[in-house]
């Protein structure tokens, strides 16, 4: 059997990459051909890349399983997980092109810096354990836990922050603005049903509105679309979120929201 | 040498998965400034990979629960080899740490009645698993990260600084444990980011690194796992201790190759899910060893009806511990009755309604849809053992986790040995991980303020870290051309998988023991191209140091044990024999050249002894029937 016949037999191919090499000085993509098999996932290539022919490759990745949220990058342009994302969902002869998130600043090579995240984490307050029960005592129902658990799914890849155009282009809105995944975080203490917030004289909805930025949401749910949790980000969370904030009035695509809704009730 | 940042804590923890988190929240509330190091970013440690739940007798499912009963199960999970006393506090105090979490914004699942949700696992004799879905380990690592965050939070409004009293220094390698006079002075670490090197000093080092299966071929652990605790101790001269016992969990993802060993939950199996072989049949139920024959379903029938009345049935031997169910597969499989990618079947599409499938089990349901086209509320999965953790680590005092013979030197969660005996029963590692990181950080807190004088880093010992660390750069010596380090780590994963994997063979564990002196050899030449700054060539030759350690422990080990026992299977011994139960083979450095990275890579690094374990309390023996006892122990222990 001849060499070419076992590559068939096996499903292997080889396939065009390019992929961002460079640093916060700057870069350029680089052409790799590579060879893929059977099954395998984007992060797959990028680490056979390292193994033959680039083992300084700068990447980010942890449990290859969909769960960390680490290996977040823009294939093709969208923000996807490299682990997450099949090389068969590719033509064989079509150029895959692998770049960093675009609206972090960049280390190395598909590696970025978050920490903007990390910042915007430490601004929302945390969960207020209610004063009056103890460990143990805690009582809540499933219907009541669902809607916060569904946000609690958030592996923090970061892709809707990436992807938000509130701040993707726009280095000048970072300051005012948490992003869909820390604005989730406020729609999910605020649901929490034993969240002691109100009673500790914190207003979760008007803090999001006035400290974290939801004002600048318009809900174009593209975070929604890159979610990998499928998390319904902009139903789920800040909808809810914009409609309970309390200066309704400031907010034109709440009242219009509210306007259509109870015309079709 | 190089100037190289110093900075000075309380307390350092080193890791930042669920131990690694509660030790560091445990240090910060007793007042001490505590720095928490970890190679990856806040929040992604493996800890996020647990699905299944964390085991504690909290009684919500079955109200006949309590620790006495959960001690037992871990013990016998074990096979008595557990140090009796961890598997006693970790069964006593798990339910308070799972509580504890709730005060912290944890969102468990919830009964009828609005209380905590526990769920059946292997082992386990009631519902004991507090759980999320099939994503527990998410919700803790959130929550313990959420937590430091509000700390934080505290620290901020005090100070002026969010970092003042508990910083998280993420994406950053500890390469040596550093001592003055005997003990633990500091830890010498790098910077992924920028590849720079800097010294936390700190008279208390909490290791919190979880385990080694990155030294393994086909496993469930994501890079992390290389074994770095398990080395820096050994580089500093504590022992460890059982490291011959690994867990291969039983169904990892067989197919498509480039997902193999990714863990498929036992929740699975706990919710009704079970194992067929290529002719269909339950296979499981001609597995049930001797020792648990009175425990397991003898028909499937009575096994289908325990779910609905566990009070007048037996459990399915699905639910068998994972050793017994990992060898079994192994045997179905070596015996032809494997499915066509070398697994065997685990179906829940015909047990339960797509709804729920898709309701309890939803990581699973995704992970095979996008990596596999596999829909399991439809078809069966594929399932074969994988390897998932290490039951051996660091000795440690049972009841302040300190590392034996290493004055502020401690150890918790999987980077710790003892507490799981010979195998672990699965949701005992995340309630280990909350009871031990925080007795670690309570009483390494306690040391550092017992201390009248802090020693300092040696600036000789400071050198001889940069240079050992910096070796690579320059890996084209006389004795060879450079090798390139990921060609290495896949030789040696090959290497521990066919020859000291899930059954064992002397021939081949001493075969394992000659390639690992020639694997050590090579990887002195491990070299990268390119500078410090994010290399990942650089960062795998740094961690080869710390697999090859760990992987000749393993095989050492596994070599001098002469019986089957748990997570330690023996072809060429077949039994489990009485007379090695209370013995625990140590491994420390042979050579102390090796503290200095100068030890001849040619000569075995390990030294071997057998320890002989304490003898179990009287009041915890007597939970169990003596008829059960004769099992385990010999005649001459039962008649003291």
């Amino acid at each position: 059997m001849s060499e070419l016949q076992a590559e068939q037999r096996s499903g292997a191919y080889q396939a065009h990459f390019r992929v961002w090499r460079g640093d916060a000085d700057g870069g350029a993509l680089r052409d790799f051909e590579v060879e893929v098999h059977e099954g395998e996932v984007v992060l797959d290539i990028i680490h056979r890349l390292q193994a033959t022919q680039a083992p300084d490759l700068a990447v980010r990745w942890n449990c290859k399983a969909g769960k960390c949220g680490s290996c977040s990058a823009e294939i093709n342009g969208r923000p996807r997980l490299m682990c997450m994302t099949r090389m068969s969902v590719f033509g064989r002869a079509e150029t895959i092109t692998v770049t960093p998130m675009r609206t972090f600043p960049v280390l190395r090579d598909l590696v970025t810096d978050v920490s903007f995240n990390y910042t915007k984490a430490r601004e929302v307050p945390a969960f207020m354990p209610p004063a009056e029960l103890g460990p143990g005592e805690y009582r809540m129902k499933q219907e009541d836990v669902n809607r916060s658990q569904e946000f609690r799914k958030c592996i923090e890849c970061f892709l809707c922050q990436n992807t938000c155009h509130v701040v993707r282009d726009h280095e000048e809105n970072k300051g005012a603005f948490a992003g869909p995944r820390f604005l989730m975080r406020i729609a999910e203490l605020d649901m929490h049903p034993l969240d002691a917030a109100p009673a500790g004289g914190v207003d979760r909805k008007r803090t999001a509105q006035d400290e974290h930025g939801l004002g600048y949401c318009n809900i174009t749910k593209c975070c929604t679309e890159v979610c990998p949790e499928n998390i319904k980000i902009t139903d789920n969370a800040l909808i809810p979120l914009k409609e309970r904030a309390a200066d309704r009035k400031y907010d034109p695509l709440v009242w219009l929201g509210n306007k259509i809704r109870r015309r079709t009730e | 040498m190089a100037h190289v940042d110093r900075q000075t804590w309380d307390v350092v923890v080193v890791g930042a998965g669920g131990a690694g988190l509660r030790a560091a929240i445990e240090a910060r509330e007793a007042g001490m400034r505590t720095a928490v190091i970890c190679k990856s970013l806040f929040g992604k440690a493996h800890t996020v990979m647990a699905e299944g739940g964390i085991a504690a007798s909290m009684g919500n499912a079955n109200e006949h629960d309590n620790w006495q009963v959960h001690f037992r199960d871990t013990m016998r999970g074990g096979k008595f080899l557990n140090h009796w006393r961890m598997a006693e506090l970790h069964a006593r105090e798990a339910p308070d740490r799972v509580w504890e979490l709730e005060t912290w914004g944890a969102l468990f699942d919830r009964t009828p009645d609005g209380r905590i949700s526990q769920r059946n696992f292997g082992g386990h004799e009631y519902p004991r698993l507090a759980h999320v879905g099939d994503r527990t380990g998410l919700e803790l690592i959130r929550t313990l990260q959420q937590k430091i965050v509000s700390l934080q939070q505290e620290d901020e409004r005090v100070s002026g600084s969010y970092e003042e009293g508990l910083k998280v220094f993420q994406e950053c390698t500890v390469t040596r444990v550093l001592k003055a006079d005997g003990k633990v002075c500091g830890v010498f670490c790098y910077d992924r980011e920028s590849g720079r090197f800097f010294v936390l000093e700190a008279p208390a080092v909490v290791l919190a690194t979880g385990g080694i299966g990155k030294s393994f071929k086909v496993t469930s652990n994501s890079w992390e796992y290389t074994g770095d605790g398990h080395a820096l101790a050994l580089l500093a001269g504590a022992p460890l201790i059982n490291m011959e016992f690994v867990q291969f969990h039983p169904t990892g993802m067989v197919w498509p190759p480039s997902v193999k060993g990714i863990l498929v939950t036992e929740s699975v199996r706990g919710d009704g899910g079970v194992l067929r072989n290529t002719d269909g049949k339950r296979f499981m139920f001609d597995y049930i060893p001797d020792v648990f024959k009175e425990k397991y379903a003898q028909t499937e029938a009575e096994g289908d009806r325990w779910y609905e009345d566990p009070e007048h049935n037996r459990r399915p031997p699905e639910l068998l511990p994972r050793d017994e169910v990992a060898r079994a597969i192994n045997a179905e499989v070596k015996a032809g009755r494997g499915s066509p990618h070398g697994g065997v079947f685990l179906d829940v599409s015909t047990r339960m309604p797509a709804e729920v499938i898709k309701r309890r089990l939803p990581s699973m349901h995704h992970q095979f849809k996008e990596l596999a086209d596999v829909d399991i509320t439809a078809e069966p999965m594929e399932v074969g053992p994988t390897c998932h953790y290490v039951m051996g680590g660091v000795e440690v005092d049972p009841d302040t986790a300190a590392a034996t013979g290493v004055p502020g030197l401690f150890a918790a969660g999987e980077v710790a040995g003892g507490m799981h005996g010979s195998n672990r029963l699965g949701g005992n590692s995340l309630s280990d991980l909350l009871v031990f990181g925080r007795r670690a950080g309570l009483y390494a807190a306690e040391y550092v303020s017992g201390l009248r004088a802090r020693p300092a880093p040696e600036p000789r010992e400071i050198d001889a870290a940069e240079a050992e660390a910096l070796r690579p750069f320059s890996a084209e010596d006389g004795r060879g051309p450079a090798e390139n380090p990921y060609t290495l780590h896949q030789e040696l994963q090959q290497s521990m998988n066919d020859l000291v994997g899930i059954i064992r063979r002397e021939g081949e564990m001493a075969e394992a023991l000659d390639r690992l002196t020639k694997l050590r050899a090579r990887a002195r030449r491990a070299g990268v191209e390119g500078h410090r700054q994010y290399n990942p060539g650089w960062h795998l030759s740094l961690d080869l140091r710390n697999m090859l350690l760990v992987s000749e422990c393993v095989a050492r080990a596994a070599l001098e044990r002469t019986e089957s026992r748990g997570g330690h299977t023996r072809d060429d011994h077949p039994q489990m024999d009485r007379h090695w139960r209370n013995v625990n083979l140590v491994c420390e450095l042979a050579d102390y050249r090796a503290e200095q990275g100068e030890a001849d890579p040619v000569l075995g690094q390990i030294r071997l002894s057998r320890r002989e374990t304490p003898p179990i309390r009287r009041d915890l023996l007597e939970l169990f029937d003596k008829d059960e006892l004769v099992k385990y122990l010999t005649d001459e222990e039962l008649s003291r």
